[in-house]
Formats: C-alpha cells, structure tokens, sequence
C-alpha cells in the first residue's frame, strides 16, 4: 500500500492531497442480480472524481455504497485510512460525507433559506430545551450557522431566492439549492449524483463553474456521476467507468477517452 | 487636517466634501449595501477612512495625478469609494458599462490610457486580461471579490482589500502626501470622466470639473429640497452620468445614504426593504412594475378586482390633484383617504415606493398612463431632461407642476435658447469640459460662449415655461406646406400602445404623413388566445381584419391627440400599413438599442413607400431577413393598406 498517501499533480497543475477514500473489491448484490462486481478504486482528497457509465452500469449505487446507504456483500469502504464499520446514513454524513439526490430531495413546502439551514443541522449542538428557551446559546448558534448557509447562498448566487419556497423554483435552481444544502453541511466529501441531468446548455454551464468554484473555494473533495461525456471530460481529475456492474477504465480524462473498452461501452461495438 | 481642504467659499472637491461629512455627519449612514442578507452600513466617519486606506494604498502602487483609473461593476460601496480615492490621489476616475464587451472596453481603456483598472469580480478581470496586451499604459488590476482567481497569476492582481491594508499600514509614511494631493484639487481640477454610450460612432469621453459636479449637485439638491436623511437605491449603472451625480455628487453634497443591491436579480426586494424617499427608473421600469401589478391584479379575487378597479378609478380623477395641492372636494378627499388605507398604501409598500418624496423618470417619453397610474397613487414622480454634456440636470419639473408631456422648467442657473431649426441649446454651470482628446467634437457641440447643442428638436411653451422635446434634431423636417414634421413624436404616441410595438412615420417634404406599424406578439397575441383567434405566424396576425381594425383606431385616436396642437397637426397620419415582419437589429432596422434607423428603413421598403403615397389599396412584397444564425431569406407578403380619419387642428375648432 505504498502509494496510498501520496498526492499527484493534475495536469492544470493543482496539488491533489493523499487518498481519503478507498473502495476496496465492492462486490453489491440484490438478490440474484449483481449490481457492482468486485470494484476497486480510490478518492484521493481535494480531486474531482468521476464515476460515468451508461444506463444500468451501477454508478448510483456505488455512489450509494460510498454515502453508506447501501452495504457491499462483499470489500469494504476505507474512510480516512481506516475500514469504514457498517453506518446509518446519519452517522456517514457526521463523518462529514454530503450528497445530492438524482431526483431532487428537497423540503418542497420550505423556503430555500430553510432548506440550506436543514444542511447545518449535523452542526447544530443544542438540545430540545436550550432550543425551546431560544436566548442565549441557541441564538448564538443559529446566528453562526445562519452565518454559513447566507455564505453559501451567496456564492452559488442564490440571494434572490432566498426567502422563495422551493416548489415555486425551476428544475436548474432546485438542482443549485440542493447543491447548496449539501454544502452547507462543509462536507469532506461532497457526492453528486448526476447534477446536470435534466438541464440544458446554460443551467449546466452554470452548474460547471459552480463544481469547479466549490473545489477550487473550499477545497472539498468531490465525487460526482454524470452521464454527460463532455461535461465530466472538462470538470473531472480522474475519472471511474463502469459497464455493467464492472470498473472497465480508471485513469485522467485523457487516458479513459482512449481507451478501447470505454469506446465500445459507450458508442457499441458490432459483435460478431 | 480635515480644516486643510476647507476653503472659505466652501468645500471645492469631492474629497474635501467627503471630509466635510465625516465630521459633519459622522454617525449618520453613508453607504449601505446587502451582503450576506443583512444590510451593512458605513457611517460618513467610516467611509473616509475606508476611502483614505485605498488612496493611500493607490498612492503605495505607485500611481500618480492625472493618472486615469478605471472603475468596472455593479453598484457597490467599494467601487464608489475608489473613484472618491482616486480623486484623492489627483487622478481620475473612469467608471465604464460592467456589461461592455471586452472589444468595447479596450477601446475605452485604450482611449483614457488606464494605469489602474478597479474591477468587482472574475468577469470583469477576465475581459481586461483579454485586452491587456494592446493597452500600453494599462498596469494593476485591483479586484474586490477573490472568488475563482485564486489560480491567476497574481503580478498584476490585487486585492482590494490588501491595498487598503497596504495603505493603512504605510499611512503616517503616505499621509502627507495624500493631503498635499488633496489640498491642490479646486473647482477647476478634473472630478470625473465618464463615456457616453456613443449611439454614433465611437464613445466619446466627457470630462467633468468638480465645479460641474459639486454646482449641478448643490442646485438640484435644493431644487427637489433633497436632505440628509434621504436614501437612494444606487442600482442604475455606474458608467451613466446620472448615476455619478445620484449616488456621489448629490449624496456627497447633502449627505444622504447611497443604499446598493445585494444583486441585479434582488434589486426589487431590496427595493422594498429600504424604501427610497428619492428614487430614479428609466420610463421602462415603471412600465414593467405597471404590467405584473395589472397582471396579478387579474388573478386576484373578484372582490379584491373590484375594490382595486373602484378605488383606482378614483385615484386618477383626483389622485394627481391631490398630490399638485390643487383643490378637491371634502367627500373626495375622504374616500381617496380610504383607498389610500385599502388599496394604494399596500400597493405602494409592495412596490417598495412608500417612502418616495421625489421620484424622477428620463431618457426616454413615459406613456401618460403609466405616469399618471404612479402620480395618482401619490408617488410624487416627475421628468426631467438631461444629458451626461449639462451633468445631467437641463430641465425638470418642479412640484406641482408636473405633466406626461413636458420636462419641465430650466433647473436654477441652466439658460435656454431654441435655434432656427428647433434645436434646443443649454448653458450652465454643468456644461462639460471637453471630450477627453477630440478637440473636433468639443468645438462641434460646444461653442466660444459656453452654449451647447443638445441634438434635440423642441419648444417653450408659452404661458408655463415648460420645454417640450419633440425629436432628435437630425430627424425634423418639413411639410411640402411647411408645416413642423416631428415623427418621433407621433411615433411616441403610438407605441404608448401596448399593441404597438414600433412604428416608422414618413412625410418629410411631403403632403401627408404615412406610418410603418409593428404589432407588439405578446400583447396582440395574448389579446388572440383571448377571442380565440388562431394563427400560426406573426404575419398571420398582423394581417389579421380585426387587428387591423385595432391598430386603425389606435392611429385614428393618435391623429386626434396630435390634431390638439397646432405646431404638429400636420403630423397626423393618413395611411399606413401593418408591416409583415418585426424591425430587426440583425436586419440592420433597428440599432441594438432599439432606435429605429429611418434611411435604411426608407430605401429596404421603397416599394411600400411608394404604395402608401400613390392611393393604392394594397401592396405586394418580397422582403429579405437576416436569420439569428446569420442565413438569409426572403418573406413575400400582400399588405393591406388603410386609411385613418385625420381631424382639423384645434386652432380651426376655435375659429369655427
């Protein structure tokens, strides 16, 4: 395990940190059908990590593997250079682990300032009765973490929804808000899952420079699915391909771009 | 050293004015902006300090009088008080358009030979990164939010807030530099240097003294009885000369608060929540606030439509008179008291216009619906007419004398004087220095005695004083009876209807006026699904009988308004046609303003022309259109041609 802490050097010239997290032979079963098959790969910290595959490869359930939602029949999830133990999903986003849904999950009736604020809560110490009596360090608390989340609106550019509720919002802007809460949580890892899906040109422009500015501005690690070839070439350090369940290519975008197997995964191959 | 820039006939630059406040009105608020959702206040004591730590800071780069310094964003304290600082430091501030594109701004930036360029974000680094290499003189970026530059190459990067740090630090080395700087400005040295849009041509570089500034501030301020306690909402673009004057040429002068949006998009919620006792909005933001009102109100509740509508008929028989201090009935009074409690109180709250004591529209003719629609809510909004050459104010309407048609009286110490031709002339404290570097143009617009030339065709009318601005001067004519003929006036009065997008009048040197009309798709089509109308294109509908029938009454009711005045009678329009297509920009119609450009329009449609003039009842027609991604086409069309009932003019009704 020589190379586990070593960073690299991306090819624009940013420092990627050592390896954070590790996937170590996942094997995921429902039932008779084998959804991931003994996969292995890595997260190195402050990279942008992609996992791209076509319908049914299994990118969102290793993605569900990772917020240990899902629990691997087999191999394990190595967190922070030790074996991750079996966790509620609550316990995995203490430990600092925040995604965002496929289908957007968002409290519809809320407003998005009160839904980026539910992102604060693994943040949030006071109990019932501190919280029911309100002065004092639940005030404090509230101002602190209010503080956050209007940091976070703002930079995702949000400022005039703020008080909106999120039924009223578009698909692109749900997307964001959701991107906003999982932020607000200043996650070590940050999953997403499939953030441009459903948008056009603009929204997922938009979206880009949004992922890029998060990793660049906070420095946080993030592991994102995408269908989309184009968007993940241009955003991603290193990127996972799965194809039925199987890892077929792991290397920089230019690597996987050239590599056989991703080819035929993605454009077909004539079989004889 | 505060006592150094005073003089005896008191302050003579926008520094010393700043230095005047921070003693004067230490405490009160001087700045405000929403970062963050809560809004941050800058007292006057505190903007000279933070406005002192940047001078000093730009005096640690290195920069020098008379130096230019670009300044590039939206409205933001910061980027206010670095054009103060770079007053200071004896150079001068260039506030450009945050929207120019990158060719635009290189060659304003070229034009000045910027040293410093002082910019809000990444968009705007990015375009001056892009010009950089054919700006000889151009040196240090100085930004304000860090965001996404962190991996640019910082030689010539800074941080708006490590200059300031920087300035601080060195301020007992500095200072006395910086007051030595500041003591040397007067009346006569440059305050600001702002471009105008250039509709023809290039920009060109209009170069205001602290004597136009500090002069046309102090008047207009007395003028409206502007206070200390007044807040303005700065969201207009700094570049626009009125803008300058607003938020630091009048706010400086009586102290008021300059409050900034936390973004463009928020700007109507931040309206709202500070509630501007003096506010300013270009005729078409009036109009927009009119619309989704007037759509909402639709959707509301039957019995809410009905009080709206009651009391809203109301507030137009005796708001505006009301508001003027004329007299109006007991009964009146107390009924237009209730509306005020049930319907224009909430409506002006929700408009975030409560507060407003002195509102002002320009730049274009308001429709005198939507004028009088605020006037009669008892938003006390007034014209005025100007131009970046005067420092903005030439004329305005003082209360009480407020009318849709005219823009009001001279504003003190401005004079007047109609040329042969109709073109108005100004002279007055505020009249600009020169155009930065064209000596031609400066000679051209303003002559040996201070007199200069606004471009536009108008008249004082008798009795009240009030000048009327009719056209561009360029764009008058005459009559073959030779008679005024203004179609930009009449083409006012038709597009103040909503189904009426454009329209083009002819008739210079002619017997008759003839107009081009295009109909507006959004409101004639809503108006279609709405009886139901089907049709699949917008030539479809603009050929339609009954849309004929209403854009025939439309002009028919314009030749009577312009049949009221006697100067412009001839300008009513005899025939014209629906045009098949929309004005374009990328047809080469329209400029990307908006402004229609009459020769090109005269030789594409000759052939309707010739048709409108020769009694025919229709005309057939190949047009060539330019597609959004540059293919060209051709559309054939069959118009119909219409006769509308032209009315005698008002003098003749009188001798009858």
């Amino acid at each position: 395990m020589k190379d586990v802490n070593e960073g690299y050097t991306t090819e624009d010239g940013r420092k990627i940190g050592g390896t954070v997290m590790e996937m170590k032979n996942i094997t995921l079963r429902f039932g008779g059908v084998e959804a991931i098959k003994d996969i292995s790969f890595d997260i190195h910290e402050g990279e942008i990590r992609a996992i791209i595959g076509p319908n049914g490869a299994g990118k969102s359930s290793m993605l569900n593997v990772i917020s240990g939602f899902y629990v691997p029949q087999e191999g394990e999830v190595w967190y922070k250079g030790a074996p991750r133990p079996q966790m509620k999903p609550f316990e995995v986003a203490q430990q600092g682990i925040a995604r965002t849904f496929q289908n957007i999950a968002l409290f519809e009736g809320m407003s998005v300032l009160d839904n980026v604020m539910t992102g604060r809560l693994t943040h949030m110490k006071t109990g019932l009765w501190a919280q029911s009596i309100w002065k004092g360090k639940a005030e404090r608390e509230e101002i602190e973490n209010r503080e956050v989340a209007e940091k976070i609106i703002d930079f995702l550019e949000i400022q005039a929804i703020r008080k909106t509720p999120v039924s009223r919002l578009s698909y692109g802007l749900k997307k964001r808000v959701e991107l906003a809460r999982a932020l607000a949580a200043e996650p070590a890892i940050l999953l997403l899952d499939e953030p441009m899906a459903g948008m056009n040109v603009e929204e997922k422009e938009d979206m880009s420079r949004f992922i890029l500015d998060v990793n660049d501005e906070f420095g946080t690690t993030i592991a994102l699915i995408e269908h989309d070839m184009g968007v993940v070439m241009d955003l991603s350090d290193r990127v996972v391909v799965m194809d039925y369940g199987k890892k077929i290519g792991d290397g920089t975008p230019h690597e996987v771009r050239n590599n056989q197997d991703v080819i035929d995964a993605y454009l077909g191959v004539a079989h004889d | 050293m505060t006592k150094g820039h005073e003089r005896a006939d008191g302050p003579q630059s926008v520094p010393a004015l700043l230095h005047r406040n921070a003693v004067k009105f230490a405490n009160a608020p001087a700045y405000r902006e929403k970062e963050f959702g809560i809004w941050q206040s800058w007292t006057w004591a505190q903007t000279l300090e933070e406005v002192e730590a940047l001078a000093l800071g730009l005096l640690d780069m290195g920069a020098k009088e008379g130096d230019f310094i670009a300044v590039i964003g939206r409205n933001r304290p910061k980027l206010y008080w670095a054009m103060v600082a770079a007053e200071m430091v004896g150079a001068i501030p260039v506030p450009l358009y945050q929207d120019a594109n990158a060719e635009e701004m290189a060659y304003v930036l070229g034009h000045c030979g910027a040293r410093f360029v002082i910019v809000g974000d990444q968009e705007q680094v990015d375009k001056v990164i892009e010009v950089q290499d054919g700006l000889p003189n151009f040196e240090q970026i100085i930004y304000l939010d860090p965001r996404g530059l962190r991996k640019y190459d910082h030689s010539k990067l800074h941080e708006y807030d490590h200059v300031q740090a920087a300035g601080r630090a060195k301020r007992d080395e500095l200072l006395p530099e910086l007051t030595a700087r500041q003591d040397k400005l007067d009346y006569d040295s440059i305050c600001v240097m702002l471009y105008t849009s250039g509709t023809t041509g290039k920009p060109k570089g209009v170069v205001l003294s602290n004597r136009n500034v500090i002069e046309t501030s102090k008047s207009s301020s007395q003028f409206d009885d502007l206070r200390q306690t007044d807040d303005i909402l700065a969201y207009l673009p700094m570049a626009w000369v009125g803008d300058f004057i607003f938020s630091v040429g009048q706010a400086m002068w009586t102290g008021f608060c300059t409050n900034c949006p936390e973004s463009a998009d928020t700007m109507q919620t931040d309206l709202r929540e500070i509630g501007p006792t003096y506010y300013f909005a270009p005729p078409r933001v009036f109009e927009t606030q009119l619309t989704n009102v007037m759509i909402r109100m639709e959707d509301a509740s039957p019995f809410k439509k009905r009080l709206f509508d009651y009391f809203m008929a109301h507030a137009r028989k005796v708001g505006p008179d009301i508001l003027d201090g004329k007299p109006v009935g007991q009964w009146d009074r107390i009924k237009y008291k209730l509306g005020e409690l049930m319907i224009y109180g909430p409506l002006k709250n929700t408009l975030g216009l409560s507060r407003v004591r002195v509102g002002y529209t320009a730049g274009e003719a308001i429709g005198p619906e939507i004028f009088d629609f605020y006037r009669s809510l008892g938003i006390n909004l007034k014209q005025l007419y100007g131009q970046t050459e005067a420092t903005v104010f030439i004329t305005a309407q003082p209360d009480g004398e407020v009318r849709s048609d005219t823009v009001g009286v001279t504003c003190p110490g401005v004079e007047l004087r109609i040329a042969e031709n109709g073109e108005v002339f100004y002279r007055s404290p505020g009249v600009f220095v020169e155009y930065y570097k064209n000596a031609e143009s400066t000679a051209d617009t303003k002559d040996a005695e201070g007199w200069v030339a606004t471009g536009d065709a108008g008249f004082i009318e008798e009795g009240t004083g009030h000048l009327r601005i009719i056209d561009r001067a360029k764009d008058v004519g005459q009559m073959a009876d030779g008679s005024l003929f203004a179609p930009k006036y009449v083409e006012n009065k038709l597009k103040f209807f909503p189904n009426i997008l454009e329209a083009v009048v002819f008739g210079n040197k002619r017997d008759e006026c003839t107009a081009f009309i295009n109909i507006d798709l959004t409101a004639v089509g809503n108006w279609a699904e709405r009886n139901n109308i089907g049709y699949a294109s917008y030539q479809e509908l603009a050929r339609h009988p009954q849309v004929m029938d209403t854009i025939q009454s439309h002009v028919e009711e314009v030749n009577k308004s312009v049949a009221e005045d006697e100067m412009l009678s001839g300008c009513q329009v005899h025939r014209f046609v629906v045009l098949h297509k929309e004005l374009d920009a990328d047809d080469g119609e329209l400029t990307r303003t908006r402004k229609v450009r009459r020769r090109i329009i005269e030789e594409k449609y000759d052939d309707i022309i010739a048709a409108l003039y020769d009694g025919s009842k229709s005309v057939s027609t190949v047009t060539e259109v330019t597609y959004e991604d540059g293919r060209k086409g051709s559309i054939k069309a069959t118009l119909e041609i219409r006769e509308a009932k032209t009315w005698p003019t008002a003098q003749k009704i009188a001798a009858q």
